[in-house]
């Protein structure tokens, strides 16, 4: 494992939070959550305890409600998740069964991604100690608390991330996203309520109850609380997975990571921004530069371009296929890029394919269209001299 | 439930005996509802080499659905597919992280050393290769995934040694 700053979640033993959390009631536990002002750590940064809330209160007419561990850890760059279930599985696990104490569920569902296949056979064996030890089952610490846990296994597909998505694949569908809204709190897995978060949601999740709401929302900023962890890679001497406040600047992460000459880093992934040396001040938060942990570093060297090729050719490789704007757009913009590579690309044509990106952002089904372009817009955005000398010579198109 | 086993040919039922009985296995594990279908899959993929077309039409009549809901999930998932694959499969990363740090060199050798391409499998059976999207390995580039299992930091001379031990 390159971890390569102290971890809090490390610190935190197995069983405080859950033992802490089972001696409030449910609506308590949401406040704390709430209180705490956790976003979700997947990316989307929606408030963990308004989403409990909203599964918690949304009718269930035969009283099942879900939780769901989103473990789909999918996007480019991203690999902190996969560290935590390796190495701290009962504290995802733990976040889980507090989440059903708290939206009245008693069946949760960790969604492994195909990829960590690998990872499947110590957290099975983590299930069975907990329900071993009376922290799973029909009875939880003697209680009567009543949570199960089981896991399914995805079969590769990055779209699966998406919750509505995630949710038609468990059901035995094609991974494609559904209307929304009703939303998953609403309508989910099998039309009941269902919450679903981030593997280090929970972990973080258990943490919160051991060592108090207030201990998380001191860290960090206002409106981005807590630590964060992210995961770093490219061109570092350092990469790995870091945790750091909320609100650390760009250029901090840098110098832990070794790579402060990069020219650029993709904050989020394939979905993300690209980011210039020039905003390296800028914040991992919320409110600046947001992420689900994916911090990609491009060096001095490298040709911008080479990078958003591989990214549109991730997004035209992973569409759905449901929605046109996503479809045929990723398609599009990949064709578009590689063109700009070849030098083939006029003036008027960069303009067409920003159109059809910002087409893409608003007419895409899901979050997949809708963000295949953002790393190609905030290139273009940033480094327009060096895109604006790829483009055909003036003149000589005619 | 009533089964479409009376209309399967006797001769093709006897030819995919074997088949059929891990179809029935893995329902009896996995059940017949319709969230049953992924792991049934899943299961049957790492059993045989292939997701043939009377495996789809076999699990479709156990959990009472059409060949064709079947095979739309089948073909969905980088994992499964309908193409067969040989007893080692090979998983490069081609993702960014991986892209950057030294991928192309991997799968050079890998297609030199097969004889194939990306997506192909050697004509002895022996070993498919193929990309993979972001495997969650960045911190360890270039990664691979081999018969699923995660492969750090490999190299040209590393990626030839395993299709060595695959092809012994």
């Amino acid at each position: 494992m390159t971890i390569r700053t102290p971890l809090t979640l490390s610190t935190i033993e197995a069983g405080a939070g859950l033992t802490e959390a089972l001696q409030r009631d449910p609506a308590d536990v949401r406040a704390t959550i709430t209180q705490s002002g956790m976003k979700g750590r997947g990316g989307a940064g929606f408030p963990t305890g308004l989403k409990w809330e909203l599964a918690a209160k949304a009718p269930a007419p035969d009283g099942v409600r879900y939780v769901i561990c989103n473990a789909d850890e999918g996007e480019p760059g991203t690999f902190k998740d996969r560290v935590v279930l390796s190495e701290m599985p009962d504290l995802v696990f733990e976040g889980m069964t507090i989440a059903g104490f708290a939206i009245g569920a008693t069946k949760g569902i960790l969604y492994l991604r195909g990829e960590y296949i690998y990872l499947l056979d110590d957290l099975e064996r983590c299930l069975e100690k907990r329900r071993a030890d009376g922290l799973l089952g029909s009875d939880i610490h003697g209680t009567g608390l009543e949570f199960h846990i089981s896991i399914f296994l995805g079969a590769g597909a990055y779209v699966c991330g998406e919750e509505t998505a995630l949710i038609e694949s468990i059901e035995g569908r094609r991974g494609e996203s559904r209307n929304r809204p009703p939303f998953p709190v609403e309508k989910g897995l099998h039309g009941a309520p269902t919450t679903v978060n981030n593997v280090e949601t929970f972990a973080w999740t258990s943490a919160i109850f051991a060592r108090g709401a207030d201990w998380f929302s001191s860290i960090g900023t206002d409106r981005s609380t807590g630590p964060k962890l992210l995961s770093i890679s490219g061109d570092v001497e350092r990469p790995g997975v870091y945790e750091f406040p909320l609100g650390i600047s760009i250029r901090e992460m840098l110098e832990a990571a070794g790579g402060t000459r990069a020219k650029a880093v993709i904050v989020g992934g394939a979905a993300g921004t690209c980011v210039p040396a020039k905003d390296f001040d800028r914040a991992i938060s919320y409110e600046d530069v947001s992420t689900g942990g994916a911090v990609i570093v491009v060096g001095p060297w490298r040709d911008l371009l080479e990078v958003a090729e591989n990214l549109q050719w991730f997004f035209a490789n992973e569409s759905c296929g449901q929605c046109a704007p996503c479809r045929v757009g990723t398609v599009k913009l990949l064709d578009g890029v590689r063109d700009l590579r070849a030098g083939t690309v006029t003036a008027e044509r960069l303009g067409d394919l920003i159109t059809l990106g910002e087409t893409m952002e608003f007419a895409s089904k899901c979050g997949l269209g809708q963000a295949a372009p953002n790393v190609f817009l905030s290139m273009v955005k940033a480094f327009e001299s060096e895109i604006k000398g790829h483009l055909v010579a003036e003149g000589s198109a005619q | 439930m009533t089964t479409l086993d009376g209309a399967i040919p006797a001769e093709v039922r006897e030819k995919n005996a074997g088949l059929i009985a891990d179809i029935d296995d893995l329902v009896s594990i996995h059940g017949t509802e319709r969230s049953a279908l992924l792991p049934i899959l899943e299961g049957l993929k790492s059993r045989r080499d292939q997701i043939t077309d009377i495996a789809i039409q076999v699990v479709a009549d156990r959990l009472g659905l059409t060949p064709v809901d079947v095979e739309g999930v089948v073909t969905f998932y980088h994992f499964l597919g309908t193409e067969p694959t040989g007893d080692t499969v090979i998983h490069v990363c081609r993702t960014i992280s991986c892209a950057l740090l030294g991928m192309d060199a991997v799968v050079k050798r890998l297609e030199n050393v097969t004889g194939v391409s990306m997506g192909e499998t050697t004509p002895d059976g022996k070993v498919t290769i193929d990309w993979a999207n972001c495997i969650g390995m960045c911190d360890f580039a270039p990664a691979a995934l081999v018969n699923r299992e995660a492969v750090k930091e490999v190299t040209p001379d590393r990626i030839a040694e395993i299709v060595t031990e695959a092809r012994a």
